[in-house]
């Protein structure tokens, strides 16, 4: 097993309202073999056993599916590797004596709570004003009485593989939301059973979004390099479309 | 004490009609009077929180993660059983109640699992309806796999990511219900304790993760949905914050914890690389329907092979066992769980490993990719390869994947009756964290579908047999048992943060598990089981006088929140081994190495089983083990719950 000395420059930040900096550490012995995680573990455990305080980080299922993991790692959200989260990137893809930033996923709309975790609750705030279909438990009619070409079921189903990490919006120059928000309006407006709401859906959506304090799209798309789900930018124009339906609409009743 | 579990009398397909019949109902005019809180985000708890405040009860819905959309339950990949005979291949609500009876080994209870069998029809219903995307063939119609080796094809799916779809369509409906302003939602918030107050379970006391806050809330009934036990072994396919501690407090408070001991292990997982892994790695089930299991005939091809000095490819056939296809010739890569893990360890054991620790072994797509060709192969397996691919660095085109059993589920839980409560009243408890359907083993695909039937569909329609007993609003906060529990809490946390130890809570959690895993995991026997509960006292000891929490309570301090989690663990951890050496016998997820099948036996000379399977002693062991808390470190109380078969026969297992 071969491991590698490393430098780390990380944000470190008390709380909400301390100021932050970075410090250094250095890590030494990192196993190449351990993910990019369990190497700040070790850093952490060693901290620890000195009675230093560890680096506080967001995490919780370590396969790249709960979207807890955000670190920005040497500038970029989720590390430099593309189409993967923090907790999948691994440290043999860095080499001994590499210098490595670590800092948090970072937005107006994100504030940071500790080190590098951030309050991203805006992102559920968007879903409650009306990311959902209105569907009261038991009122159901049986699954196949409802037919979904599978082209529509497909499409919804790549838009609904966004895990709400935040990388978009802490990825984009102006901090827009808009990849989350498309993906999400996008996964419920391709089915028939999102047709009712859809025009309400996207102007509560959009609305919030714009409330919660994100920028505004101007098509970098650096949004979509970052997407550890590869959620497609498709998705903006599709909500851009629906967006302008439903003011149109809206405009009409 | 009397453990009734309220199965309602009358025929097995009926008693679920029944029991809604004959339960109480409340108006809705006095449905907004009662609080309810919900413990849990996941399918379980999100699916109840959000269908209770649909009916008009007031919730507060509590999780640890910093959104409820990131509960565990996400993680999930292969899919959810329904019992919705779709491929018209002979499925039927029996036959699935059947398969989940035998599957567990015959030590469930027959109407739980009846209900649960009807119910799934509904919940593939809901989902749709709120526009999960679950996968679909051309004509539009929802597409259907076989499972875990279930014979017909009755498994929903949304690609590798059933859970999170589900979940997502779960924590929607909880958002829509936020919004109506039903649920109050607390994320970044942990339950530390239950309150009881005049016997009935009244409220909790949380702490705030972000500002170290310690409040209690008061409600008309408390409902735990805080999922499985997984992480007592510290290395599992559990997310990193999965615990045992909500459960554990109100055991502590008089809930009876049953089954502990009955543990899944999961044949497919990434084998551990060092000691500084964190968390093990599911690779998906489907995967054995296509890749083949072995190890080399030799010790010797072993250790180059672990060595480096020797590649896979460079074994011929005749140096390889497969050792699956060889003891289990008929259902060979494809054998139950409980049988690929233990066979696993075995060959292992043997010295035959091929991971570089010597626990790992291979898992082969050779001969599926020469026979269907790269691209059939890569269509079926394309990301899980990929996914392995980013883990370990190796391509399974060219070369196998390494393998070795991980814990994954547990089934033990807190013991509920038919209502889904405790025996403390007011208490209920749903999904992985009680023990209620899957006995001593569970089916794959068969966890989400348990966690949104009771969420959606069972706690909705009888919780209102307990509500209807009680005054909405009878005990508030300033009960002086709140106050009491408030100070205990305080002064918990305020010891763990004053020893100041030189030891990691880490370095703990791991000792513990390492424990558990060799004692108390995938074989056990009297004497592992001893030497555990000698050993676990002693870690426990050394904790409480050597570990260092650093920081304070007032703050986001990551290190407490584990620290009180493996508190827990330290003890839950014997309450596990004792368990697991009161049942001498081996069912299911629960494998004694001295209840075992020997070539002397009948049943194996008559050819009905094999040597080497798992004896079950239903004359002796056919009951539920419910235990009471009886003090830290002391052995706690058995009370039992007999099993009644009136629809099936036991029988024994057998995958020859
Ligand atoms: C990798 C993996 C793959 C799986 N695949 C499948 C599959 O394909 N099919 C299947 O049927 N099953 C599968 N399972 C099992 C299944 O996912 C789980 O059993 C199920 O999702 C558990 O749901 P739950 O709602 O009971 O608990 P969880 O989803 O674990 O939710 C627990 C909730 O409780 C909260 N909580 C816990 N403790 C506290 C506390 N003290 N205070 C406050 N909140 C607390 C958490 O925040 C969370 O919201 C899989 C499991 C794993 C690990
Ligand atoms: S920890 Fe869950 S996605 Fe990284």
């Amino acid at each position: 097993m071969s491991s590698l000395n490393l430098t780390l420059k990380v944000w470190r930040q008390a709380g909400p309202n301390a100021a932050g900096s970075i410090e250094t550490y250095q890590a030494k012995d990192i196993p190449t073999e351990a993910s990019f995680l369990e190497m700040l573990d070790i850093v952490n455990e060693r901290l620890i056993t000195k009675g230093s305080e560890p680096i506080h980080f967001d995490h919780d299922c370590r396969e790249g599916i709960c979207g807890a993991c955000s670190l920005t790692i040497n500038g970029i959200p989720h590390g430099p590797e593309g189409g993967i989260t923090t907790c999948q990137l691994h440290m043999r893809k860095f080499s001994n004596g590499d210098t490595i930033w670590i800092e948090p996923f970072r937005a107006k709309a994100f504030p940071v709570i500790k080190d590098l975790v951030v309050d991203r609750s805006a992102f559920d705030r968007i879903i409650e004003s009306g990311g959902y279909i209105s569907v009261r438990t038991g009122s159901a009619p049986d699954a196949h009485a409802i037919l979904v070409p599978k082209e529509a079921a497909d499409a919804a189903f790549e838009a609904a593989a966004c895990i709400g990490c935040g990388a978009c919006v802490a990825a984009c120059k102006n901090a827009s939301a808009m990849l989350f928000v498309s993906a999400k309006a996008s996964h419920l407006n391709h089915l028939p059973q999102g047709q009712p709401e859809k025009h309400q859906r996207v102007l509560a959506m959009v609305k919030t979004m714009d409330n919660e304090g994100f920028g505004n799209c101007t098509n970098q798309y650096e949004c979509e390099a970052v997407c550890p789900k590869e959620i497609s930018a498709d998705n903006i124009a599709k909500l851009n479309r629906d967006y302008a339906l439903a003011k149109a609409h809206d405009a009409l009743v | 004490m009397n453990l009734d579990s309220k199965i309602p009398a009358g025929p097995l397909d009926q008693k679920w009609t029944k029991h809604k019949m004959d339960s109480k109902l409340i108006n809705p005019a006095n449905k907004k009077k009662f609080n309810i809180i919900v413990v849990g985000s996941g399918l379980a708890g999100g699916s109840a929180a959000a269908t209770l405040s649909e009916l008009g009860y007031k919730v507060k819905c509590f999780c640890y993660q910093d959104s409820p959309r990131r509960a565990h339950s996400i993680a999930a990949q292969g899919g959810i059983n329904a019992a919705k005979n779709y491929q018209n291949d002979g499925d039927s609500v029996h036959r699935l109640f059947y398969d989940t009876i035998k599957g567990g080994d015959f030590r469930s209870r027959e109407g739980n699992v009846h209900r649960l069998a009807e119910v799934s029809l509904n919940i593939i219903d809901q989902c749709v309806a709120q526009g999960v995307p679950f996968a679909r063939e051309y004509g539009g119609l929802l597409d259907n796999r076989s499972f875990g080796g279930a014979q017909v094809k009755r498994t929903f799916y949304a690609r590798g990511q059933t859970g999170q779809q589900l979940l997502i369509g779960c924590y929607q409906a909880l958002a829509k219900e936020i919004h109506a302003g039903g649920v109050q939602m607390f994320p970044r918030t942990e339950m530390l304790d239950l309150v009881v107050a005049d016997g009935h379970a009244k409220g909790i006391i949380v702490r705030d993760l972000v500002t170290g806050e310690i409040t209690a809330h008061a409600a008309d009934a408390v409902i735990l949905a805080t999922g499985g036990y997984g992480n007592a072994f510290y290395l599992s396919t559990n997310a990193m914050g999965c615990n045992v501690m909500a459960a554990f407090r109100a055991h502590k408070r008089g809930a009876l914890f049953a089954n502990p001991c009955y543990t899944q292990i999961h044949p497919t997982c990434i084998p551990v690389s060092g000691d500084y892994q964190s968390k093990l790695t599911l690779m998906s089930e489907s995967l054995r329907n296509d890749g083949r299991i072995w190890v080399p005939k030799s010790q010797e091809t072993a250790e180059k092979i672990r060595k480096g000095q020797l590649r896979a490819r460079d074994v011929g056939e005749e140096d390889r066992d497969y050792y699956l296809e060889r003891k289990y010739p008929s259902f060979g890569n494809l054998c139950p769980r409980d049988i690929a893990s233990r066979s696993a360890k075995e060959v292992c054991d043997d010295g035959l490993g091929v991971a570089p620790t010597g626990k790992g072994v291979f898992l082969d797509f050779e001969k599926a990719i020469a026979d269907q060709g790269e691209q059939a192969i890569s269509a079926k397996y394309g990301n899980l390869f990929q996914m392995y691919e980013k883990i370990s660095g190796d391509n399974p085109y060219q070369t196998p994947m390494q393998i070795y059993p991980a814990v994954h589920y547990t089934m033990g839980g807190l013991w509920v009756d038919y209502d889904l409560m405790s025996n403390v009243p007011g208490l209920h408890v749903l999904g992985e964290a009680n023990f209620s359907d899957h006995g001593a083993n569970r089916l794959g695909a068969s966890a989400l579908m348990q966690g949104l039937a009771d969420g959606y569909f069972v706690i909705p329609a009888t919780i209102a047999n307990y509500l209807a007993t009680q005054k909405p609003g009878a005990v508030t906060t300033s009960h002086p048992e709140f106050k009491r529990c408030l100070g205990e809490v305080n002064d918990r946390v305020n010891s763990l943060l004053q020893i100041r130890g030189k030891r990691s809570v880490d370095s703990f959690h791991r000792e513990l598990g390492l424990q558990l895993w060799d004692n108390c995991g995938m074989s056990r026997t009297p004497e592992s089981l001893n030497a555990a509960l000698q050993r676990i006292p002693k870690i426990r000891d050394e904790f409480w006088a050597n570990v260092n929490v650093t920081g304070t309570g007032g703050e986001l301090n990551m290190e407490l929140e584990k620290a009180g989690r493996v508190a827990d663990f330290l003890e839950f951890g014997e309450l596990l081994c004792h368990d697991a050496l009161q049942r001498a016998e081996s069912c299911g997820g629960h494998f004694r190495a001295d209840h075992q099948f020997t070539e002397d036996d009948p049943e194996v000379k008559d050819g009905r089983t094999q040597p080497g399977e798992a004896k079950r002693h239903d004359d002796e062991f056919s009951y539920v083990s419910a235990w009471e808390y009886t003090g830290v470190g002391k052995a706690p109380t058995l009370h039992k719950e007999q099993l009644v078969f009136e629809d099936v026969t036991p029988s024994i297992r057998s995958y020859k």
